[in-house]
């Protein structure tokens, strides 16, 4: 008898939650992906208030102090021209981060917009977006922006605009695979009673994708989102170590390690190098923690 | 059988000649032509102008594009700019030393990663799964390039233990079993690179699929016919296990080729990723359109013999 209460009191509590705060209170239970969360979160502050708070600004020259190791003066030395090390990984930390993040932006917006229209609207609509996807998911990623951004890179942007133009390509690269996971969840919500509901209403077809389909799938847009902006910021990072990404004066993590490609730099100077990846490579694999973590606590068959 | 594959085979020509005109569509956007940039300075406009109507490159994209294609058609995918040889021939060289790099780490990460994968499902929580799980996120997390340099500070040139590029020893001139040795002895560390970012993914999806399969109400049917538990584990759910894996192999054939275009350039690997940014930093337009278009008829060939193996070992699937 006991323990049957016990069970009720339990249920009516879970009752009256929503689905969003019930996977957020699974979530927080995951130690590894709250650990992730943490990680993230202080990728971010160092980045945002880094810079305010160092002494030194991006620019600054002192051509008197160049390649010095670290000091208690500059934490992580000073690179070629005697800028501060530390200071300008903080900077291509606002510039790695924020490409990754409307990079995905851009993506999950594209991916779930056209997912919800193919899959809702079906026939030639469905058909011309679907080969549309396999088209673009039939060249290797890498391969394929490489060459556009080498074409880009002819159009002679200038420098501090160069951030915007990689943020565009990747996000503009990266929507197939989300356009197929919306479409196939919207082909069977769309047989659903709810919608024949809203069919009666006659509710226009925006509203209908939009506000009746499309949140139904929030879940899955999500996760990908969040597992999207690790591989948007190893994709970064790669593009800028090529000097394809974004491109110098404008510091990124990636195009921070491409000094490293000069064997003496590589062998006598690590300071310059190592910390960029070590930022890349903490910030990633926090995403993928919590990314892990997120999937887990959304998915309604796991019940822990 | 026969008929699905004959369809499917169709399937891929409108899909081909989309990829193509994309990429055509991509290279029109590049402002200038060849003979606008890096050409001899004593070319007078005339012979520029004759050249370009050779190259037929005073008409307009669309009939480009047609030239262009009829020469695909045939199998001649015109002449590189920068290594002043026709595109095939150029592929043709560079392309096994990719699948070779390729091939050993990818059959590396097949054996390495599918037992693991296999004992940290059955021993789900434990110190192996948790051990494991740790390589595994690192491996996904860590930018290959990035690993790659930290492996040639440390092997290469800190230690000397292993070269630290190319693809053998300059100098030398080995025949048979010398030269795959030394050729092995660059590959090592490559290898490593390529085998540990693969490795992560693989454990990861047997691992995934193994928990999954473990759960079925036939593994407990299997058990409760008082089966060995190797035997249950084994030969029971291993194999529906790895039904889902072996579509991941489908992806992977083309990237054979295609190589690891950071890893390969770290390197200095001959392979196609280090002509691939050759082609990018040298505009070599016609190298880049062959390239990118033969990695896409991989990639879709690939999806395919995917989809056929799947309906081979799962005869629950059958194929329309």
């Amino acid at each position: 008898m006991e323990a049957k209460t016990s069970e009720e009191v339990k249920l009516s509590e879970e009752g009256i939650m929503s689905p969003w705060r019930l996977a957020w209170r699974r979530l927080k239970r995951d130690k590894l992906a709250m650990l992730g969360l943490y990680i993230l979160a202080f990728m971010v502050l160092i980045s945002v208030i880094g810079p305010l708070l160092s002494p030194y600004t991006m620019e600054e020259m002192d051509l008197s102090n160049i390649q010095s190791p670290p000091s208690f003066k500059h934490p992580l030395g000073t690179d070629e021209v005697g800028r501060d090390e530390m200071t300008r990984l903080f900077y291509a930390g606002r510039i790695s981060l924020s490409v990754g993040l409307f990079a995905v932006v851009i993506s999950t917006v594209i991916g779930s917009a056209l997912g919800g229209i193919a899959g809702y609207y079906g026939g030639f609509v469905d058909t011309l977006i679907m080969r549309i996807v396999d088209i673009f998911m039939s060249f290797p990623f890498l391969p394929l922006l490489i060459t556009i951004a080498a074409v880009m890179s002819d159009w002679k942007v200038p420098p501090q605009y160069r951030m915007f133009v990689v943020m565009l390509l990747i996000g503009v690269l990266s929507w197939p695979s989300l356009t197929r996971i919306v479409r196939g969840q919207i082909l069977s919500l769309r047989e659903q009673e709810f919608m024949q509901a809203a069919e009666a209403l006659g509710i226009r077809d925006k509203s209908k994708i939009f506000r009746h389909l499309l949140p139904n799938t929030y879940a899955s847009i999500i996760v990908s989102a969040t597992l999207g902006l690790g591989g948007a910021i190893l994709t970064e990072s790669s593009l800028s170590f090529l000097g394809l990404g974004v491109t110098p004066p404008t510091p990124s993590w990636g195009q921070m390690i491409q000094v490293a490609r000069d064997v003496y730099t590589l062998q006598t100077q690590p300071w310059l190098w190592v910390p960029p990846g070590i930022c890349i490579f903490l910030t990633v694999m926090a995403i993928n923690l919590f990314g892990d973590g997120l999937r887990d606590a959304l998915d309604p068959r796991l019940n822990r | 059988m026969r008929q699905y594959i004959t369809r499917r085979l169709i399937q891929m020509i409108p899909i081909l000649i989309g990829v193509s005109i994309l990429l055509f569509c991509i290279l029109q956007m590049a402002p200038g032509d060849i003979l606008s940039a890096n050409v001899n300075p004593h070319m007078t406009a005339e012979i520029k102008q004759e050249l370009r109507h050779q190259m037929h490159l005073d008409q307009p994209a669309y009939v480009q594009y047609f030239y262009w294609m009829k020469g695909v058609v045939k199998g001649d995918f015109g002449d590189s700019y920068y290594f002043k040889q026709p595109v095939t021939t150029v592929i043709k060289t560079y392309i096994w030393n990719s699948f070779i790099l390729s091939l050993v780490s990818f059959i590396l990460s097949v054996i390495i990663s599918i037992p693991i994968g296999v004992v940290s499902a059955t021993r789900q929580y434990s110190k192996f799964d948790y051990f494991f799980t740790v390589v595994a996120l690192i491996g996904i997390s860590i930018p290959a390039f990035y690993f790659g340099l930290l492996l040639i500070k440390w092997f290469a040139v800190d230690l000397h233990a292993f070269p630290v590029s190319g693809m053998s020893t300059p100098g030398t001139n080995l025949r048979g079993i010398g030269a795959a040795g030394d050729t092995l002895y660059h590959m090592f560390l490559p290898c490593l690179v390529l085998t540990l970012g693969s490795v992560a993914e693989l454990m990861r999806y047997t691992r995934s699929s193994m928990l999954e399969v473990i759960k079925q109400d036939y593994i407990k049917t299997a058990r409760a016919k008082g089966l060995k538990e190797k035997v249950v584990i084994y030969k029971h759910a291993l194999r529906n296990a790895m039904i889902p894996v072996v579509t991941i192999f489908g992806m992977w054939l083309p990237s054979l080729f295609s190589g690891a275009i950071l890893t390969e350039s770290i390197f200095n690997w001959p392979g196609i990723g280090p002509i691939e940014l050759l082609a990018v930093n040298n505009r070599d337009y016609p190298l880049l359109m062959g390239i990118n278009l033969i990695l896409a008829l991989l990639t879709l060939l690939g999806n395919l013999l995917a989809d056929i193996t799947y309906a081979l070992i799962d005869p629950r699937i059958r194929l329309k």
